[in-house]
């Protein structure tokens, strides 16, 4: 019996894992290059505002929202992916932008009177020096997604979520903590090794 | 030769005039310096000097060839830029960031690092000692001297100056005037000047071009400046 809860956890654990890894990796492959572009073309700074209402849309409500969609939606982790990457995308998207933004306007002065390219300005200087504020929304987006990432079982989505759904249907504490406490080890996890990795690229 | 010449520039932002008729032409080897209050237009000068800015009407010509006719990439690179605010890049090492203009146009690794060294020595900070700090490391003079060495890395024949010693103390600012008309008597760069400060303008200039609204009222050597009578030129001089 307890062998097989150990079994669920591992299990549930490595698949809640999944969601998180790969909804970020897809949140950061298109933060990070959107960012890049509203910082660069003030004309394209509407998307930061759709990603915040986007934000301010109920978890449930949105897996809600997305299931009636053909291709995106439906039951099933698909669905759980598209909805976290919406809402990771934002704290990714507007450190990029605030990052590249908050640059010394010396420093990229300097940088394009010593006739540096725009290509060269922006991965020799800007992106270094934003680096931190980008890996801060990182963290911010991986550490709220890991907890939002529960709510995928509400539409099969699988993850941790399902032992605290099971156990609150059936008002048991150790089902629930069974999902609670892997799942905040693995936010403390991501917080601390984000964190660290902020401060490695903290240049100034 | 002028290696450097305005031919009645003039520059607007959105109708509003910010230099106007501007004829200036800069001799090989000399120190032009523009002396005017904030907002007189001196900036904007350098800006279209090196391309940063085009005129709204007239020409700037560089060694000859209208800046519009330039590659505007080339063109940067075949001018030193010297700012007051410095400018370094804070994650670069002072060495690297010498080595930025020199590494952008392609040199060989051997011969930037060679250049790097021998900067650093001539600016007075010892490569053996300097070369792995970063600018945070650095004072206020010392930062404005390894923006001199980056400005001259790639062996620039023109040289911009944007106050670069506004904002250090006067004795270091005093150092870092010596320094440079050192390195004006060994590199011989030709050079525009900018400055607000009329003793700075005097010490260092060949030729002092004094800016008013957008216009240069007179251009004249800093023994004839002194003997100037045009009210802004007295303005200045009452400073002295």
């Amino acid at each position: 019996m307890r062998s097989d809860l150990t079994n669920d956890i591992i299990r549930l654990t490595i698949e809640h894992l999944s969601l998180v890894g790969i909804s970020m990796a897809i949140a950061v492959a298109l933060g990070i290059p959107l960012g890049i572009l509203i910082a660069r073309t003030p004309a394209a700074r509407w998307v930061l505002g759709l990603s915040s209402i986007v934000q301010t849309i109920p978890s449930l409500a949105l897996f809600g929202f997305l299931i009636p969609i053909p291709l995106i939606g439906g039951i099933g982790t698909r669905t759980v992916i598209v909805a976290l990457v919406l809402y990771g995308l934002l704290p990714i998207l507007r450190n990029t932008f605030v990052g590249i933004l908050g640059v010394d306007s010396a420093v990229c002065d300097s940088a394009v009177a010593m006739g540096m390219t725009s290509g060269q300005l922006l991965r020799q200087v800007q992106l270094p020096l934003a680096a931190r504020t980008i890996i801060a929304g990182i963290r911010v987006a991986t550490v709220t997604t890991v907890g939002t990432a529960t709510i995928a079982a509400a539409i099969g989505g699988g993850g941790l979520g399902v032992f605290i759904f099971r156990g609150v249907a059936s008002v048991d504490t150790t089902e629930i903590l069974a999902g609670a406490i892997p799942a905040a080890l693995m936010a403390l996890l991501f917080d601390g090794g984000l964190g660290w990795l902020e401060r490695k690229f903290s240049v100034v | 030769m002028a290696l450097v010449e305005f031919r009645d520039v003039s520059y607007e932002i959105e109708h509003r005039p910010i230099l106007s008729h501007i004829n200036l032409a800069v001799e090989a080897g000399e120190t032009l310096v523009l002396l005017g209050r904030s907002g007189s237009g001196k900036s904007t000068a350098l800006k279209l000097t090196n391309g940063m800015l085009f005129p709204t009407a007239g020409q700037v010509l560089v060694e000859g060839r209208s800046t519009r006719e330039w590659d505007p990439i080339q063109l940067k690179r075949h001018i030193g830029y010297v700012i007051q605010d410095v400018g370094l890049f804070p994650h670069f090492t002072v060495a690297r960031n010498i080595g930025l203009v020199p590494r952008l146009a392609g040199w060989p690794e051997p011969d930037v690092e060679r250049r790097v060294d021998r900067l650093l020595n001539t600016i007075g900070m010892p490569a053996s000692e300097f070369r792995t700090r970063y600018p945070r490391q650095l004072s206020g003079g010392q930062r404005q001297r390894v923006g001199v060495a980056r400005a001259l890395a790639a062996n620039p024949p023109v040289l911009l100056l944007d106050e670069p010693f506004g904002a250090l103390d006067p004795v270091t600012r005093f150092e870092l005037q010596q320094q440079f008309l050192d390195l004006q008597r060994d590199f011989g760069k030709t050079s525009i000047f900018v400055t607000h400060d009329v003793r700075e303008a005097i010490r260092l200039g060949s030729r002092i071009a004094l800016l008013v609204r957008g216009t240069v009222e007179m251009v004249s050597s800093p023994a004839e400046f002194q003997l100037a009578h045009t009210e802004e030129a007295r303005a200045f001089l009452a400073c002295l």
